[in-house]
């Protein structure tokens, strides 16, 4: 393999995986509130795009994809508070298990609604057969797009769970809920919120994913099961090393594709997961404090 | 006497299934047989996950990648042509055991397979030893980690039939022979056969609940109640609950497998739909609506739910369906549909002693215990 041929891989790689890091962060949003896995997160980026596209028809592109990440936002609000709030008490498993259920409804409603066609938006900038040359590679404006929102996403969080009020509050009520609750925040309300929270990150990645890997109601749950991967991998609720793990298995992903059949990359993410739940289970990343803090 | 009155529903469903099938001869809808006997072979990857998650405590999103596996590898071993092999030295063996057998397909050509009978011991073994091997990892993950390792190992499954040449790809395999299980005896979907087929479905899903009886009212399944209970306290009293775990593990898979492999027979062929996640998420809602550790419960739903499915009845809305049932028995009647309303349908909840009742009730579904999230 040439250089111009690995830097293309790479590319390609990263990209997906910074998509793949979205999600992650999107579970360990939800995960680090409540405890649980938000198995409906893949269908998020899908629901999103899907609304944008069909947006798409009447408004402009940035309208479309706006009005898309506010309405999966207050899907995903709408879902906390219908589903998870009233048997918030219940046990972590009871609450995953509707979390599928809801998963499910998701797709089998975007089927009805927008039946099984892959569907897709246009590039944001340039068409399909712009590209600019790096190091011998071609890669697509749409891919700087995707590398360039998900960085956003990713500061945009960091300043908001750092910088904000609303932001450590959230950040409180994940490390500690009856401190939380002692100090005056209302943690119902953060619980909610990080669900809206997720569905709109996820809802903005996949619009920007949607010109390049097309949008089908069932990419969902494979986008999810790899998400997951990620977010195990950098250690569950670290979402910083949830970036390096969706990075590792973007690359990873690309490099199989390029040497053994494509058949096999659905796999490599699974095999990795089960590889990780088995030996490593706190992920790669995980920092000592928090491994303490975890186990207290 | 206690002993007895564990399998009265036994004897009773044996002769409400005599007096379904009088009813159905009688009246010359016969056809509703096939979805039965199809019901009663998932039926039995439910009585298997019902083990594993009710009494056990142990959620696995995987199953029906053991039914799969079931399925696969008796249809391949029944397909497979090794005619152009016959004069090697090992197929002659197996010739000469008996193991394999010539037979004409449909299309009139000549085939040399496997027999029916060590296809089905060669599937058994195999799906054992995946889910020994997978089991042995995963089984000491916990929560939302085992219920995530689970639905890989179904994902896999699916990509790999999907995704190899031998197995057909997205077409399955199909031209699998019937079973003879002793002479006069059967599996086979063609119409003559209906009755007698409706008969082996069904002794096959009693015998499994037999086991399963005797399983959950033996020190086993006291032990696996007690995991199910607090782990750490079962660890404690010196229960081996690694080893029972990944014991009821196996089991459960095995149980699918048997009805993955009877049920490839019958219907002549198997696909990579019998693999699918949504299969596995879809007998984890029978067993959820059933009350999950309530073996009559979750058996009752496995034959309601699946025959209306393959009847056809939920339409395009099937899968849908399914998550509808997830979301809403977990919201408002987590101990299951049965035991929602208490005294109507009891006498199908497990016999326990009156003073354990109560509190066993309570603390039976692995849903049901009162934990705060975060």
């Amino acid at each position: 393999m040439n250089f111009p041929l690995i830097v293309q891989y790479g590319l390609s790689g990263i990209t997906v995986g910074s998509i793949y890091a979205i999600v992650a962060v999107g579970f360990n949003i939800i995960y680090s509130t409540t405890g649980i896995i938000n198995f409906a997160q893949g269908e998020f980026l899908i629901i999103g795009a899907m609304m944008a596209i069909s947006l798409y028809q009447v408004v402009p592109l940035w309208l479309a994809i706006a009005l898309a990440v506010i309405v999966t936002t207050i899907l995903g609000g709408l879902m906390e508070v219908v589903f998870i709030r009233p048997v918030r008490n219940a046990s972590v498993l009871r609450l995953i298990v509707i979390t599928i259920g809801l998963s499910i409804l998701i797709r089998e409603a975007m089927l009805h609604i927008w039946d099984e066609q892959p569907r897709y938006l246009p590039y944001f900038t340039g068409t399909e057969s712009s590209t600019i040359a790096v190091f011998g590679a071609y890669i697509s404006l749409q891919v700087l797009w995707v590398l360039g929102v998900s960085a956003v996403i990713v500061a945009g969080l960091t300043v908001f769970f750092r910088f904000t009020l609303l932001g450590r509050a959230m950040r409180a009520c994940a490390d500690d809920r009856m401190a939380a609750c002692l100090c005056g925040i209302n943690d119902r309300w953060m619980v909610t919120l990080s669900f809206m929270l997720s569905a709109g990150i996820g809802a903005l990645a996949g619009c920007v994913i949607s010109p390049v890997t097309l949008t089908q109601y069932d990419m969902g749950a494979p986008l999810a099961i790899k998400g997951f991967t990620v977010a195990i991998l950098g250690g569950l609720g670290n979402s910083m090393a949830a970036v390096v793990a969706g990075l590792l298995l973007g690359l990873l992903e690309a490099f199989v594709v390029s040497q053994f059949a494509a058949a096999y990359k659905e796999a490599v993410a699974i095999v990795v997961l089960l590889l990780v739940l088995v030996f490593r289970p706190t992920g790669l990343f995980v920092r000592r404090e928090i491994g303490a803090l975890r186990a207290a | 006497m206690m002993r007895l009155r564990r399998y009265w529903p036994v004897a009773a469903g044996a002769l409400a299934l005599i007096a379904l099938q009088a009813a159905l001869s009688l009246t010359g809808a016969t056809y509703y047989m096939t979805q039965i006997t199809m019901s009663a072979y998932y039926a039995l990857v439910v009585i298997g996950l019902c083990l594993l998650m009710g009494y056990a405590g142990q959620a696995s999103l995987g199953h029906a990648g053991f039914f799969a596996i079931g399925g696969y590898t008796v249809a391949y071993m029944t397909t497979v042509n090794l005619l152009a092999y016959r004069d090697t030295g090992l197929v002659r063996a197996l010739h000469s055991l008996g193991l394999v057998v010539q037979w004409r397909n449909l299309y009139g050509a000549e085939v040399l397979s496997f027999s029916p009978w060590p296809a089905f011991i060669a599937a058994l073994v195999l799906t054992g030893l995946i889910a020994f091997l997978i089991g042995m990892p995963v089984i000491r993950l916990k929560g939302h980690y085992l219920a995530m390792a689970t639905l890989g190992f179904g994902l896999i499954v699916y990509r790999v039939v999907l995704g190899t040449r031998s197995l057909g790809q997205a077409d399955g395999l199909s031209n699998v022979p019937p079973f003879p299980l002793i002479p006069g005896l059967e599996v086979n979907g063609r119409a003559p056969f209906r009755i007698q087929n409706y008969y082996i479905a069904w002794v096959m899903v009693l015998v499994a609940m037999v086991l399963a009886i005797n399983l959950v009212n033996s020190r086993v399944g006291r032990a696996l109640r007690s995991i199910h209970q607090s782990e750490e306290a079962a660890h404690s009293l010196g229960v081996n609950t690694y080893r029972y775990k990944l014991a009821v593990f196996v089991l459960s898979a095995l149980f699918a497998a048997v009805g993955g492999a009877l049920m490839t027979h019958y219907n002549g062929s198997i696909g990579p739909s019998e693999a699918t996640v949504m299969k596995s998420v879809r007998y984890v809602a029978i067993v959820a609506i059933g009350g999950m550790a309530n073996l009559w419960g979750a058996l009752l739903m496995a034959i309601l739910l699946n025959f209306l499915s393959l009847r056809g009845v939920f339409g395009t809305f099937d899968d849908a369906v399914f998550g509808a049932i997830l979301i809403l028995i977990m919201l408002f009647a987590p101990q299951g549909l049965l035991a929602w309303k208490k005294g109507t349908f009891y006498f199908f909840a497990r016999r326990l002693p009156d003073k354990a009742r109560e509190s066993e009730k309570s603390r039976m579904s692995p849903f049901s215990r009162g934990r705060p999230h975060g």
